[in-house]
């Protein structure tokens, strides 16, 4: 336990270090001493300044923090109830259910009546949309997992309801106004930036109402180590679990699609990562662990992304696959054996 | 050693029926069980012994009759309150292979834990205490994955002692194994039995042993169930009709099967 919570504190450190890196780069460089001036509201050689860290760089800051734990969270959640060290939320079509979701509400809301878009058209619509999009989703796969015990079945189930869902956002498309249609094509190239306090806000809270859920399930997660049936020998009843773990994993993938675009790879790769850290399997243990890890990944991605000395920004998607698919190959190349 | 005829059986079944909507596997069964008594279940493939194991342990429901456990019936019994009284070794391998064999022994003390999972110090001492009694405890940091199929076996059964239950079941334990693990893990349980004052319950095809370790035996055989001690079983009938009679015959005087 000592050696665990030493890993975490250290885990903390680099995650603030790599914050404040975070929050230092971009296209305007600013000193140090203004950066943390215009945190505790002192003086600020140039205003602007102040509001480039304030209202720009730290809301990105947080959004990344935010969604690289959430996403890592839910793909270890996905990982021990599928018991499959594959599984993610991007690989399990989670993040094609979200898109389903605001396909529908931007598109459909065209197609179906110009009521439906302007009365339905906000962020907070488009969250529960694209939740109810990854938990349907989830929900078809889990049906499907139970007639198949193959672990590679299951991946190619996910991949199919990936293709489903994006046909179906493909004929919605086809059907729909330019202007919609713009609309849609913007927001599915996702960036952590561009987010108003507001709309942080508003991922924050569905991202603490998953995490939450997913806290009262880390018992019983750590029971599905065994597997179902030893779970219920243990007392565990399985299908609130089921239900439970599903609702958390929904509101995260959901709400972080909405905002930050389907990302890849952070769910599937960070699990294992932290896994060669902390040998421990216990979820208690492994919980803050993938989170922190998953922040600080997200972290580095954006870093990245803003290509530091340049104005340019690369989409954060490509990042992380960049990052994401070595990393998973890699793994599997140099352990052969991949656990869940 | 308490004297038996004072102790009302841990587990009992009358007039059961076992089986599924559509097919009946057996009928007009009656099974008692008592502390510290090692009870062998045999039959041929098929025959339905995982049907009963299933019954018992509350995973199926019983088309009609009781299973009373500690006078309770199981129907009554909620799957909290049953993770007290039951445990299980199962035949499954698809679980974590990333536990270690000290985390996988503390999962047995999940009925007893917070909401959290987090172990008292009572369940430490549990848990020390079933590696001991199986002899593991110098491989406790050791990854469940790099273990071999006998000391697997014997990571499970520590875990089900650790959830102390007055119960036990295992579904063929010594499968996988050799001849000489064999008889080590049967005669563990065997110890088992007398030391704990558990009783194990656990199905098998090794009749040759399972008549020489076991205190009761359970013979599932046609849509019959029989329970009887391995004295009266030999000298029944009942191992003479258990396997069709071109290639295998039980003789009497040897208390074993013998290949024609």
């Amino acid at each position: 336990m000592q050696k665990s919570s030493l890993y975490l504190l250290s885990g903390l450190l680099l995650l603030l270090v790599l914050l404040m890196l975070n929050i230092s780069l971009g296209s305007v460089t600013i000193p140090l001493k203004d950066i943390l001036a215009s945190f505790f509201n002192t003086d600020v050689e140039k205003e602007t300044w102040r509001y480039i860290i304030l209202d720009y760089r730290l809301p990105k800051a947080i959004t990344a923090v935010l969604v690289g734990s959430g996403l890592a969270l839910s793909g270890l959640l996905m990982q021990t109830l599928f018991r499959n060290p594959l599984a993610g939320p991007y690989v399990l079509g989670l993040s094609s259910g979200a898109s389903l979701g605001v396909a529908i509400v931007i598109l459909g809301g065209a197609v179906f009546g110009g009521v439906f878009s302007t009365l339905f058209l906000s962020k907070f619509t488009l969250v529960i949309a694209a939740s109810l999009g990854s938990v349907l989703v989830l929900l078809a796969v889990l049906a499907t997992s139970f007639r198949v015990k193959d672990t590679m079945a299951l991946l190619i189930i996910g991949l199919m309801f990936a293709s489903l869902t994006s046909a179906v956002v493909s004929v919605l498309s086809y059907f729909s106004p330019s202007e919609s249609l713009q609309k849609y094509i913007f927001w599915s190239f996702g960036s952590l930036g561009n987010l108003a306090w507001q709309e942080v806000f508003i991922l924050a809270f569905f991202w603490l109402a998953g995490v939450i859920i997913s806290i009262f399930c880390i018992k019983n997660l750590n029971a599905l180590l065994l597997g179902e049936k030893y779970a219920k020998s243990l007392g565990t009843n399985l299908k609130q679990n089921r239900l439970l773990v599903i609702i958390a994993t929904g509101l995260l993938a959901g709400s972080i699609t909405v905002f930050a675009g389907p990302i890849a790879f952070i769910g599937l790769a960070v699990p294992h990562l932290v896994r060669q850290v902390i040998t421990k399997s216990n979820h208690l243990v492994l919980f803050p662990a993938v989170a922190l890890g998953g922040a600080i990944l997200m972290l580095i991605c954006d870093s990245i992304a803003q290509l530091p000395g340049s104005n340019l920004t690369l989409p954060i998607n490509a990042i992380t696959s960049l990052i994401g698919a070595p990393v998973v190959i890699w793994l599997l190349v140099r352990k052969k054996k991949l656990y869940f | 050693m308490t004297n038996k005829t004072e102790i009302k059986p841990i587990l009992q079944a009358q007039e059961l029926t076992i089986g599924y909507a559509n097919k009946i596997v057996a009928e007009e069964i009656s099974v008692e069980i008592n502390a510290a008594e090692l009870v062998a279940v045999i039959g041929i493939n098929g025959s339905g012994k995982s049907t009963l194991l299933k019954t018992l342990t509350g995973n199926l429901d019983p088309l009609s009759g009781k299973v009373l456990i500690q006078q309770k019936s199981l129907k009554d019994i909620s799957v909290q309150k049953l993770s007290e009284l039951i445990s299980i070794v199962l035949t499954e391998t698809h679980f974590s292979q990333n536990l270690s064999v000290e985390e996988l022994v503390a999962l047995g003390r999940q009925p007893y834990t917070n909401w959290l999972g987090q172990l008292s110090s009572e369940d430490r001492k549990a848990v020390q205490q079933a590696l001991e009694l199986l002899e593991i405890t110098d491989k406790s940091q050791r990854k469940c994955g790099s273990l071999s199929d006998g000391q697997l076996q014997k990571v499970f059964l520590a875990r089900a002692i650790a959830q102390e239950t007055p119960l036990i079941f295992l579904d063929e334990p010594t499968t996988h194994l050799d001849l000489y693990h064999k008889i080590f893990v049967l005669q563990l349980l065997k110890k088992l039995t007398r030391k704990t004052e558990k009783a194990i319950i656990f199905a098998t095809h090794e009749i040759n042993l399972a008549l020489q370790l076991c205190d009761q035996i359970i013979l599932v055989n046609q849509g019959k169930i029989f329970q009887k001690t391995p004295e009266e079983l030999i000298k029944s009938n009942l191992l003479q009709e258990l396997f069709p009679k071109d290639l295998v015959e039980f003789d009497a005087a040897s208390k074993s099967f013998r290949v024609l």
